[in-house]
């Protein structure tokens, strides 16, 4: 399925419109999928939902605990520390969206007064949020760099700075690693944007 | 029609055929020819079904070689670790690189004739985003893909003739290896050990694509060995196949390498595993498994014995036989005898330092382990050769001439691995040991100060090592040998290809490209000129040891990157 249909600004202080036309291209492959009677899963009202990417208003689930998913909170994500795994989950559908790689983000908690003023802004009491797809090959950014300060990919050591809107730092990655804005409701994470880029390898 | 459409639609007709006569008509490739491949051209991965990757072009030799000099170069506008061979049939090459792309070339000028790129899903991962090469049969060209889709090509066109989806990359599934082509079928087997799949190695039907036949490495309930396996580990018990398989027409088999049993903890899967680590003897026309050999049972070490064995006839220590050679992961040379079905062991000795096996059984050559260097769940160890083993994918090579078996190796490197519980997840890593932990898993000894990386040659007949060249760092050169008593490599993090005298390991020529050299390189002949070509661009395996040796070093290497075809000949 095709996924980069919008070109848009690597940073950019608002959520850039990016995905409204993916969501729509994603939507119509579903359509069209289920109409050729292939063995989709049915997911109430909307058959993207599981596949989407994350919405505002979405809350996160962590992928590494077992048991029905439970809405992560501000003080579940150790302080900077390796990166805790994580997907939306739609809490009155009790749905996880699990159906695409490119909806995973990484979690990382910082001190909030460490952060500058627009990193600060769209983190929810210091915890980030970063795609887990490297930009690079398209391998699981999890684990993190103590002595350097940065997320990294195992693959082939494509290294992001999480305090600098994921710029690359180290690596053969070309393109940052696009960030997700948050916002805590009464201390649990909640979605508060879009991704700041498409996520994911750019093909060309 | 307007006039100027029609003008140029005319004017293409009539370019057409001066462009495409610059070029003898293309020469299909039959299975008579692969049996038999003629000097001047590389129609395989290795050059012949044996494996050899041995060519007998002596123009260029150990007298002139210091002369050799670049013919061309060609930029392939990909990064990462091309690690094909640059194929010729007849005046055309053909050149695979990472992200599944064909590039078919003028091999005399490197004029690119065409180029396929195959789509790849947005969403996968690629922890080894590279490809071993293609596949020559008939009129066509054959890749396996990183998404697991086996395509054939048009070779004069380049258009897609056929496609078929090899198995579920979702599920972790994946190749990188070059198909082996015989028979009217194409062979492929599957990568993704990493990520808990049940290899295997299936046949297609080379005219239509359709599945002749599919042989799991993982044996399964009610199969012979099936109870090595515990429970239902044997459905995620790894056994990739990296690289081409052997054939031998003789006998219709082909020898097939397996990769590792997973996850890495052996107490996972107590048993001892079949046939993961082991030599398959599979029979080409059916798929039915012949005869195996297990180099070693319930690995512990993430030891993938990748690598198919080569077919050599000869003699050793006063017996004479059809052998099976095979240098070994677990650092171990291995001599089998090969019949019309199983496969017998002869003889086996360490090649690099191996502190593991404590003793051989004679007859059988089933390794006992010394407990101490055998990781496990909750218990750290330390084992020599490292994780990456006496030698990884790249192949070594054997010369008729010399009688000389060439290995690229790595000594003196060992590793240290804590196992841990480990919960599968659909298309995740399912390892055992933490990430972390493969990142630091390196442990220098006082001798990989004085070196680590080695170019050996072993006298096949008397079990001798003959010669060693050394390299400070790593070694991820796959090696060519030629008729001209010459064996050429790169694989250091110094950006260079060399040229050796096969007989006594002298360096003779050494050229600096633009990136580090882990290609496979070929040789050919076109229009009475000898051809030596090789692809530069580092990356994958190669670069992931030198992120390990940055993290334990005091000096960092960071070694460029970016593909480039690199085809070097004599001046007139």
């Amino acid at each position: 399925m095709k996924h980069d249909t919008t070109k848009n600004a690597e940073t950019g202080d608002v959520a850039a419109p990016c995905c409204r036309q993916r969501r729509d291209a994603v939507k119509a492959v579903m359509v069209a999928t289920v109409m050729m009677g292939s063995g989709m899963r049915t997911v109430s009202a909307q058959p993207d939902a599981a596949d989407a990417p994350p919405q505002p208003g979405d809350r996160l689930v962590s992928m590494d605990s077992e048991g029905a998913p439970v809405a992560l909170r501000v003080s579940d994500i150790p302080l900077t520390s390796k990166p805790v795994r994580a997907q939306p989950f739609v809490p009155a559908e009790k749905m996880v969206r699990d159906g695409s790689r490119l909806s995973r983000v990484i979690l990382m908690r910082f001190d909030p007064a460490s952060l500058d003023a627009e990193t600060r802004a769209r983190s929810a009491d210091g915890v980030l949020a970063y795609s887990a797809v490297c930009t690079h090959q398209g391998c699981e950014v999890s684990e993190w760099d103590a002595s350097g300060g940065a997320m990294f990919c195992f693959c082939h050591f494509s290294k992001f700075d999480p305090l600098k809107s994921g710029e690359v730092t180290a690596g053969p990655a070309g393109r940052r690693l696009p960030w997700l804005p948050l916002k805590s409701d009464n201390g649990e994470l909640v979605v508060a944007g879009e991704f700041s880029s498409t996520p994911g390898v750019r093909k060309s | 029609m307007t006039t100027m459409i029609k003008r140029t639609v005319l004017a293409a007709a009539l370019l057409a055929p001066l462009v495409a006569g610059a070029l003898p008509a293309y020469t299909p490739v039959t299975d008579a020819r692969l049996v038999k491949p003629e000097a001047q051209n590389w129609l395989m991965y290795r050059a012949n079904y044996a494996g050899w990757g041995y060519s007998p072009l002596k123009q260029v030799t150990d007298k002139n070689v210091a002369k050799l000099e670049l013919a061309w170069a060609f930029s392939t506008g990909m990064n990462e670790g091309h690690q094909a061979p640059p194929i010729v049939n007849n005046g055309y090459m053909f050149v695979s690189t990472p992200n599944n792309q064909v590039i078919c070339l003028e091999a005399k000028s490197g004029r690119e004739i065409w180029r396929y790129k195959k789509t790849i899903p947005d969403e996968l991962q690629q922890l080894h985003p590279t490809n071993r090469g293609v596949a020559l049969y008939g009129d066509r060209v054959y890749i396996a893909t990183t998404d697991a889709f086996l395509v054939a090509l048009d070779a004069k066109t380049g258009k897609e003739v056929w496609k078929t989806a090899v198995a579920d990359w979702k599920s972790g599934y994946y190749m990188t290896l070059a198909p082996l082509a015989a028979r009217g079928k194409i062979m492929v087997g599957s990568s993704g050990g990493e990520y808990g799949i049940r290899g295997f190695i299936a046949a297609f039907d080379a005219e239509t694509g359709k599945e002749a036949w599919k042989t799991y490495t993982i044996a399964g309930p009610g199969e012979p060995g099936g109870d090595t396996w515990p429970g239902d580990t044997y459905k995620r018990g790894g056994g990739s196949v990296w690289i081409t398989g052997n054939y031998d027409p003789d006998t219709n088999l082909a020898y097939w390498g397996v990769g590792n049993a997973g996850p890495w903890m052996p107490d996972t899967r107590a048993g001892d595993n079949l046939y993961a680590n082991s030599v398959l003897a599979l029979d080409v026309d059916t798929g039915k498994l012949k005869g195996y050999h297990q180099y070693h049972h319930n690995d512990a070490w993430d030891w993938d014995e990748v690598s198919a064995p080569l077919l050599i006839d000869l003699e050793h220590k006063g017996k004479k036989f059809k052998s099976l050679v095979h240098a070994g992961r677990n650092g171990y040379l291995w001599m089998l005898e090969r019949t019309n079905g199983p496969v017998n062991y002869v003889d086996a000795w360490p090649f690099v330092t191996q502190n593991v096996f404590k003793s051989l059984d004679p007859k059988t050559g089933r390794p006992e382990y010394d407990p101490a260097h055998t990781p496990g769940t909750g218990k750290t160890v330390n084992f020599c050769p490292s994780l990456w083993g006496g030698k990884d994918w790249p192949p070594e090579a054997y010369n008729p001439q010399t009688g000389l078996l060439y290995i690229p190796a790595h000594n003196n490197l060992c590793s240290e691995l804590t196992g841990e519980p480990v919960k599968y997840n659909k298309g995740d890593l399912y390892l055992g040991v933490s990430i972390e932990n493969v990142l630091t898993n390196v442990r220098m000894t006082p001798e990989s100060k004085t070196h680590i990386g080695e170019v050996q040659a072993w006298d096949l007949k008397t079990g001798k090592k003959v010669w060693t060249h050394t390299y400070p760092e790593m070694n991820w050169g796959p090696l060519l040998t030629t008729g001209g008593n010459l064996v050429f490599g790169g694989g250091t993090n110094d950006r260079k290809f060399r040229a050796f005298n096969a007989s006594n390991g002298k360096v003779l020529w050494e050229f600096p490209t633009n990136s580090g050299v882990t290609g496979v390189p070929s040789t050919f002949e076109v229009d009475g000129e000898q051809y030596v070509a090789v692809q530069a661009g580092w990356g994958v395996d190669a670069e992931r040891m030198q992120g390990a040796f940055n993290a334990v070093l005091d000096q960092k290497t960071t070694v460029p990157q970016g593909g480039v075809i690199w085809v070097f000949k004599l001046p007139k």
